[in-house]
């Protein structure tokens, strides 16, 4: 049919759609860019600015959808990791070359130690109990630990070490969540999701932190470091803790030795008495 | 799936069901985008942000109120609000004639196939979304929703909030533009 000869049917309105021919198909890619950013599909790709010394833990492949930032993992390649957060998450998850530019140079910015680098989390299905923890856990400053227990207490659950624990177990943005920063109550490095102990040492060796020197501190007792001039004690990688000087640090066993001394607790980096082993 | 079963499962499951919801619609909403907006990729822009709308819409929905909703109509508004927004926005509606070729490459219901028919059919699209493009707005909407989107009169009133009878005006006046318009740009066929 001509142009005119569908315009004349149009005119009569016999026949409606006769300019059905302008309806054309949704292009390629629509319909999952739509899924995606409501967040009923992901998608997902390796993250290429992962700072050197992180490269040697292997590729970080990062999924996200319009919700947000919804896991940071290792994996052999694209398909694999693809299909293992497909499983974890029921939802499609496509492989993509690339994070968007600007959700890149957040978690670049996070990883390198910004914890105001603005990201997004998808967080749906998560407990609040879980996501207190991971809360808390973003608040520990690049280059600094502190024990599980400091997180219970300070999310008002004191008691809840070995679920604080569990919830850091359960953390699905690693590194862009530092669970890698919280560490065990007598000192020792503790688990990681992100791959085992092996590669927590080696992020937080990244961050500056020596995780067998501070091993060999804790295994002598400390746990604790106070200043004798300023009278005020902190978690021993608190950066107040690390600018004393070694003829005026003092290490404590707990913050009632330290009390009892005369000692103050650091108002920057909080130390909690911790009576329950994690 | 149909509209009202479509619109059962969404107040039911609103994640389990709006993926079926985007597969059966997010054609049309680019299409009516694409003819009343000219260019493909502010069309992909307004259907995508329609649908998103959509969801986000549906998500804060008392499920009663889901299961009322005449789809078509309804995500006609959402495209057609968007649409005019953009316009209103002063980005005057542009209509490059390679990307209304690009995207016109399937027809949406052939009849015939031979390579010649095809051809034939492309260049009479282009040719009417051309036309189409040089419509007033407040013609070229209604003229897309009930020629192209092939919606009733019922339910253009629903998208547009105006009385059938204005939009059965509007929708003749706008076709008898068009041909007014083809016949001057081919004068022979209007001779046979």
């Amino acid at each position: 049919m001509t142009v005119n000869g569908m315009l004349e049917a149009a005119a009569a309105d016999l026949a409606p759609g006769l300019l059905g021919g302008l309806a054309v198909r949704a292009p390629r890619g629509l319909v999952d860019e739509i899924l995606v950013e409501v967040g009923l599909a992901d998608r997902i790709a390796p993250l290429a600015s992962a700072i050197g010394t992180l490269s040697a833990i292997g590729t970080l492949w990062v999924a996200w959808n319009g919700r947000g930032l919804a896991s940071v993992g290792l994996g052999e390649d694209g398909p694999t990791a693809a299909a293992e957060h497909e499983a974890r998450t029921g939802r499609r998850t496509l492989l993509a070359d690339a994070l968007p530019p600007e959700l890149a140079s957040a978690v670049s910015r996070r990883l390198a130690g910004d914890r105001h680098a603005p990201i997004e989390l998808d967080l749906r299905g998560r407990t609040p109990f879980e996501v207190a923890v991971w809360r808390k856990a973003l608040e520990i400053p690049f280059g600094e630990v502190r024990p599980y227990g400091w997180v219970a207490a300070e999310i008002g659950s004191p008691k809840a070490v070995r679920a604080v624990g569990t919830a850091l177990g359960h953390n699905p943005v690693p590194l862009v969540v530092p669970c890698h920063r919280v560490v065990r109550t007598d000192g020792s490095i503790g688990n990681y999701s992100l791959g085992g102990p092996r590669n927590k040492r080696a992020i937080l060796a990244a961050e500056g932190v020596d995780p067998e020197a501070l091993e060999d501190a804790a295994h002598r007792g400390e746990r604790l470091v106070g200043s004798d001039t300023t009278h005020i004690v902190c978690w021993p990688t608190c950066r107040h803790a690390r600018r004393v000087t070694p003829q005026h640090r003092v290490s404590f066993r707990s913050l009632r030795e330290a009390g009892a001394r005369g000692y103050r607790p650091c108002k920057v980096c909080r130390p909690v008495a911790i009576s329950t082993a994690a | 799936m149909d509209d009202p079963t479509l619109a059962d499962a969404l107040a039911h499951d609103l994640d389990a069901a709006f993926e079926p919801l985007v597969r059966a619609h997010a054609g049309r909403c680019f299409a009516i985008a694409l003819r009343v907006l000219g260019d493909p990729r502010d069309a992909e822009e307004v259907a995508q942000d329609a649908l998103v709308r959509a969801y986000r819409a549906l998500a804060g929905y008392e499920s009663a109120r889901i299961r009322d909703l005449r789809l078509r109509p309804w995500l006609a508004t959402i495209v057609v609000n968007l649409c005019r927004n953009r316009i209103r926005r002063g980005r005057a509606p542009t209509t490059p004639l390679d990307g209304l070729a690009e995207v016109g490459r399937e027809p949406a219901a052939p009849t015939e196939h031979g390579p010649v028919a095809v051809a034939e059919r492309a260049a009479e699209r282009e040719q009417l979304a051309a036309l189409l493009a040089t419509l007033p707005e407040r013609y070229r909407v209604p003229v897309v929703l009930r020629h192209v989107d092939d919606l009733s009169y019922a339910e253009l009133a629903e998208v547009l909030g105006r009385p059938e009878g204005t939009l059965k005006a509007q929708v003749h006046r706008g076709i008898a533009m068009l041909r007014a318009a083809a016949a001057e740009a081919e004068p022979e066929e209007v001779m046979a």
